[in-house]
């Protein structure tokens, strides 16, 4: 099992330094300015979001609002659709148009009471019987102090696990940027799909490269590291399936992205819809227990403190540094000097 | 921003060379030794500083009634990540620094005779953050909960998911809540403590979750990075933003216990949550 896991991640490295995958106006020839100009095309103001999508790939749509517990979160979509006959029930993350728009939607980083709203239309799925369809494109969750008071952590955890035990089928979308917890929130899924120039990662590349690298300079850099890209997710076994997009990306072509998906995402339910719940389910719990690598070694107890290979001071030395790898910046608030660590997620 | 030595000295038993440690709250000089009687609190101001897993699972548990499991699992290195130093060069320095394999310990034990599966994390390893070796053993502490029938506790102390490996950190949001979604189906007990510091991937899935949330006095819990936060948004913070009181009055947290009263409030809690019917999978197969 170990093996299997870790074939993965070799077979990940590999995969990356030998397809020389980059995006069109990319040079060959640096891997770093490549994955970087992914990012920027993730990050597209024109990429199709959940709305640009469904005018393309649905027959019908009816949106439901409000989380029937605090309000409505207009970052995150959420309602029925008819896809060619087969009724599902869609969420995705919504960025605006315009300032005014994105300022309504909160520049497409969700409260917690859009994750709240997600989990209320998806247990409506549930009992109704309707697969999930989830379209992922958010740079991270709200990370305002209202969000934090309305309890996102809660949110995202409660999502995440609601999402892994839905007695229905789901599939998952990303579609441009994956953010960290708050993509995650809505992005379980028994079949999880990605279009060629989306990305997904752990925290942003400017976070990563400010705590890691102390600069955010260092983005391109740290977006490589993370293996972000919608190929290097498949290899790691966290996307399942990449879909191409048409010409210059999704962004100049709506409408052809929006048909490639919609059989994509046809074949999925379909396929999904044969079967049985009780399958599903237990299949859902398989995929994601087993993501992640790790050895095991055999023998009981863990290396004791070793001596020191320098004297004390070094050792000192190694502990800081120990210390300080998830530590970055120290916080403006709280007035103890005993850093803690900070982290998108 | 050099680590301040209090926090690691304190708590190592291997560096005798130092008596005293300062607090960090109150400035004032502690004895190591006075420090560790008043179990890492300090006497002058109740400043609750960290605690390794090892004194962690001392503090809580019956003398003698921890047994480790899984303690062969250690993290590889699936990305192949490189920043200022390679990935299993950090791992090496960190096993070094805290006598660890990784950032979190699970097993067996016993708190006022009740028998608990019990996780605890070490912020010492790595920022405490969650690969795949802690998201594993949460996992596995869940699993192993469940097939026994008794309660899960699970005492955190993490920066969040850890960058190093990639998404495939992040998924440990998954496999953790998914195995505590069956420990809730099957009416298993879950009581999550939090410590100084519950932050991102680990708040943002197990931590905030349990049948009760506990949390010790001022500790920083929160999803978003204060600086991430404030710069994105460009907003003040409140006042005693992110701190334990602060997650207490907005319905996160059921209880604020200081360390000295911890053990005996989750017994008297788990006391509550006893079964009147089987627990786990006795009951789950009904
Ligand atoms: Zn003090």
């Amino acid at each position: 099992m170990v093996d299997r896991i870790l074939g993965r991640g070799r077979e990940a490295r590999e995969g990356h330094e030998g397809r020389g995958d980059q995006a069109p106006d990319a040079p060959a020839a640096d891997p770093k300015a490549a994955v970087w100009a992914r990012v920027q095309l993730a990050r597209n103001l024109r990429r199709p979001r959940i709305l640009e999508l469904l005018a393309v790939i649905a027959d019908e749509f009816v949106e439901l609002h409000g989380d029937r517990l605090f309000g409505d979160d207009e970052a995150v979509v959420a309602g029925f659709a008819r896809i060619e006959g087969r009724r599902v029930v869609v969420v995705g993350q919504q960025k605006g148009a315009d300032t005014e728009e994105n300022v309504r939607r909160s520049f497409g980083m969700p409260h917690p009471e859009g994750y709240r709203k997600a989990m209320r239309v998806m247990e409506l799925a549930e009992r109704c019987g309707l697969p999930v369809v989830t379209f992922v494109d958010v740079p991270g969750a709200h990370p305002g102090p209202e969000s934090e008071e309305r309890g996102i952590a809660e949110a995202i955890a409660r999502s995440v696990g609601l999402m892994s035990r839905l007695r229905t089928p789901i599939v998952t979308v990303i579609t441009g940027e994956g953010g960290s917890g708050g993509a995650l929130a809505i992005a379980v899924g028994d079949v999880v799909l990605a279009l060629e120039n989306a990305v997904y990662s752990v925290i942003s590349p400017e976070g990563c490269a400010s705590i890691l690298w102390r600069t955010t300079d260092e983005a391109p850099t740290a977006a490589l590291a993370m293996r972000m890209t919608a190929d290097d997710q498949r290899a790691l076994g966290v996307v399942d399936l990449v879909i191409a997009e048409p010409g210059e990306g999704a962004h100049a072509d709506h409408a052809e992205t929006g048909r490639r998906l919609k059989t994509a995402i046809t074949e999925q339910l379909d396929r999904l819809a044969a079967i049985p719940v009780e399958v599903l389910v237990e299949q859902r719990y398989r995929r994601y227990r087993s993501l992640g690598a790790y050895a095991e070694l055999a023998g009981p107890a863990p290396t004791p403190p070793v001596p020191p290979r320098g004297g004390l001071a070094d050792r000192l030395r190694g502990l800081i540094e120990a210390g300080q790898r998830a530590i970055p910046a120290p916080l403006p608030v709280g007035r103890r000097d005993e850093p803690p660590a900070r982290e998108d997620v | 921003m050099p680590m301040k030595f209090p926090s690691f000295r304190s708590r190592r038993e291997d560096y005798p060379e130092k008596m005293w440690t300062r607090c960090p709250s109150c400035e004032e000089q502690l004895f190591n030794k006075q420090l560790e009687k008043a179990m890492n609190v300090c006497p002058s101001c109740g400043h609750h500083f960290r605690l390794s897993a090892t004194m962690r699972l001392s503090q809580l548990l019956d003398d003698g009634s921890f047994v480790e499991r899984d303690p062969g699992l250690v993290s590889v290195d699936p990305l192949g990540f490189v920043d200022q130093k390679p990935y299993p060069d950090r791992v090496a320095a960190a096993q070094l620094a805290t006598g660890l394999r990784d950032a979190a310990v699970w097993g067996t034990g016993r708190i006022e005779g009740m028998r608990i599966a019990i996780l605890v994390m070490d912020f010492g390893f790595m920022g405490g953050s969650m690969g795949a070796v802690v998201g594993e053993k949460v996992a596995r502490a869940a699993e192993g909960a469940l097939e026994e029938g008794i309660p899960l506790v699970i005492v955190s102390a993490s920066g969040g998911a850890r960058m190093q490996e990639g998404t495939l950190a992040l998924m440990q949001l998954v496999k953790t809540m998914a195995a505590l979604e069956r420990l809730r189906a099957a009416r298993v007990p879950y009581v999550s403590v939090m410590s100084d510091p519950t932050t991102g991937g680990v708040f943002a899935s197990y931590a905030a979750m349990g049948d009760v949330n506990l949390a010790e006095p001022n500790a920083l819990i929160g999803f978003a990075g204060a600086r991430v936060g404030a710069g994105t948004i460009g907003q003040e913070l409140p006042p005693g933003f992110q701190r334990s009181e602060f997650l207490y009055r907005h319905g996160f947290v059921d209880r604020i216990v200081q360390r000295a009263d911890l053990r005996q409030e989750l017994a008297q809690v788990l006391r509550f949550l006893a079964p009147t019917q089987p627990w786990g999978k006795e009951a789950a197969r009904g």
